[in-house]
């Protein structure tokens, strides 16, 4: 390996091992309250709603929910991992740490982004111990359910990364997760087969790029899906590829953290 | 002799159409210890922020070591290390940690980090603040520790601006040791900073830059010689009624023990030491009145300002 190849290695190690050491120290902050968020899910529309729900999909509801509940939190951890890092270090000044040094901007943007997604794992991790206690799970595709979870923290991770860039507040960084990913993972099928809604709200639904990610995870669990998987994966390799283009495109120019 | 540090034509106009560089040139050898003085928005920070690659460039060519800050962006920063006016590290994390984290950015393994992270924290006097949070560390041990994180990657140009505002006489004595030890260890420095003694003290050769140009760049001796007239304050033993006589000498009595004396430099002190003993007066000691670069300095600014309005 060459003496610059190293090099990098070594920085994008320190990167990941700051991002993981960050999340694992505010742990209540976190990984707690997603479990918290998800064991009350569980109970509430699991045990209590889902019993009076029946069968949704071939499979008893509680069964049903739990892949787009992993995914709801994959989704939403590895995005505000990113987001909340990466704003903090340009609000505290530290990302000039980051910039005196000689680090690509490639290795800048996978250090956060590996970042994100080993949070989004780990938060999926504990949601899946959590509703091993509320319904039994077998895992239909291993492969498809693990290249799934690792696109969809990948994609979310960089979208994350990209808020990031551009907020100017703590406030920016709390408008995308509360207006656009809340709504659009509760509207993506975690809940409910699309098969139940009329016909245009049918097409309207599909899209929504979460209702794909949601339901290609749920087919490599459960083996049922409202959607395409090769559409679905084609799309979140598509996104992955063009997020990661244009937040280097940000790194390297510089925007919101040079003048 | 080696040039650490080469800049030509470079100017920086920001977003809001301000100018804070108006091509600027500057040369500092292998080794010197410089400094760059200016008063505030004279373009100092800009041209430290366009060497550590925080701000961009409008035009101009900057070489560090021979390395081009357009061709070879990663030869410079390893050549580089940079101490911030302002504290730009995470107030959350351990002083231990931030010096290691830095150490990997730069590519150096965790365990040379930890032994180059103990060597600095113990010479900069901050080892037994290894675990402190840094928002629990004082102002001059931010300060410090902040010198420690720019020389972890052991840089060929160190650039500091302001290491020693705010930071108490006791502390700002020991940095100059400090940073003298390291310019005779090879290290070439480049310093700006407000208090012009530190300047007069520590630095060999001097750029004055205002307005976003440069008004001087010279060595600190040249520099001092265009000083024409310097005040002293004489104490004297004895209790004076009336100011002595002092041919050749403006003089005035400040008070029953003090004269002030302006000495043209070709006049020299001795003739003024023999009228003052012909008189029977001893001099206990004497002191400058003001810090001679501090006149310089703003005299040439003030021409400087005039000449820009002319």
């Amino acid at each position: 390996m060459s003496l610059e190849l190293r090099a990098a290695a070594v920085a994008l190690q320190t990167i990941v091992v700051k991002e993981v050491r960050r999340f694992m120290r505010i742990w209540p902050q976190t990984l707690l309250p997603p479990a918290i968020t998800m064991a009350l899910y569980f109970v509430i529309f699991g045990n209590l709603i889902g019993s009076r729900i029946g069968e949704m999909g071939g499979f008893d509801y509680m069964q049903y929910i739990v892949p787009g509940l992993i995914m709801m939190s994959v989704i939403t951890n590895s995005y505000s991992n990113v987001v909340s890092s990466f704003f903090s270090t340009k609000f505290q000044r530290s990302i000039e740490e980051l910039m005196v040094a000689p680090v690509s901007a490639h290795v800048i943007l996978v250090g956060f982004v590996v970042g994100g997604v080993l949070r989004g794992l780990a938060v999926g991790f504990i949601v899946t111990l959590l509703s091993l206690f509320f319904t039994k799970l077998s895992v239909h595709h291993l492969g498809l359910t693990a290249l799934v979870v690792l696109l969809t923290a990948t994609v979310f991770a960089l979208g994350g990364f990209i808020n990031a860039v551009y907020a100017r507040s703590f406030d920016d960084i709390s408008i995308i997760p509360t207006f656009v990913l809340t709504p659009l993972t509760y509207l993506g099928g975690v809940f409910y087969s699309i098969d139940l809604l009329p016909e245009f709200w049918q097409n309207v639904s599909l899209i929504n790029p979460i209702l794909h990610m949601v339901n290609a995870f749920r087919f490599g669990i459960l083996g049922v899906s409202d959607i395409s998987i090769g559409i679905a994966l084609g799309m979140m390799l598509l996104a992955v590829v063009l997020l990661y283009g244009f937040a280097w495109r940000l790194l390297v120019t510089g925007t919101g953290m040079r003048q | 002799m080696t040039t650490a540090l080469r800049i030509s034509g470079l100017q920086k106009t920001y977003a809001n159409g301000f100018t804070a560089l108006k091509g600027i040139d500057l040369a500092v050898q292998e080794g010197d210890f410089f400094a760059l003085l200016g008063p505030n928005g004279a373009g100092k920070s800009t041209t430290i922020g366009i060497l550590s690659s925080l701000v961009t460039k409008s035009a101009g060519k900057v070489e560090v070591f021979g390395h081009d800050l357009d061709a070879d962006l990663i030869g410079v920063k390893r050549c580089l290390g940079v101490v911030p006016q302002e504290f730009n590290f995470n107030q959350f994390e351990k002083a231990f940690d931030i010096l290691v984290t830095q150490a990997g950015y730069y590519g150096i393994p965790a365990k040379e980090a930890a032994q180059r992270a103990e060597k600095y924290l113990k010479q900069l006097g901050l080892w037994d603040k290894r675990d402190v949070p840094t928002r629990m560390l004082s102002g001059g041990m931010k300060r410090r520790l902040m010198i420690a994180r720019a020389l972890i990657h052991e840089p060929r140009l160190l650039i500091l601006d302001e290491p020693t505002a705010g930071v108490d006489i006791e502390l700002r004595r020991s940095m100059w040791t400090f940073l003298t030890e390291l310019n005779q260890q090879g290290v070439t420095i480049i310093l700006t900073t407000h208090y012009l003694e530190e300047a007069e003290q520590l630095c060999r050769n001097i750029a004055i830059i205002d307005h976003g140009q440069i008004a001087e760049h010279t060595s600190m001796r040249e520099l001092l010689k265009k000083l024409h007239v310097e005040t002293f304050v004489l104490d004297i033993a004895q209790e004076l009624t009336s100011l002595p006589t002092l041919n050749g000498y403006q003089a005035s009595l400040l008070d029953a023990h003090s004269v002030e004396v302006q000495v043209e430099k070709e006049q020299g002190m001795t003739a003024l030491f023999t009228q003052l003993a012909e008189q029977g007066i001893e001099v206990l000691s004497l002191r400058n009145k003001t810090n001679r670069l501090e006149e310089l300095f703003v005299s040439l600014v003030e021409k400087n300002l005039q000449e820009n309005r002319a």
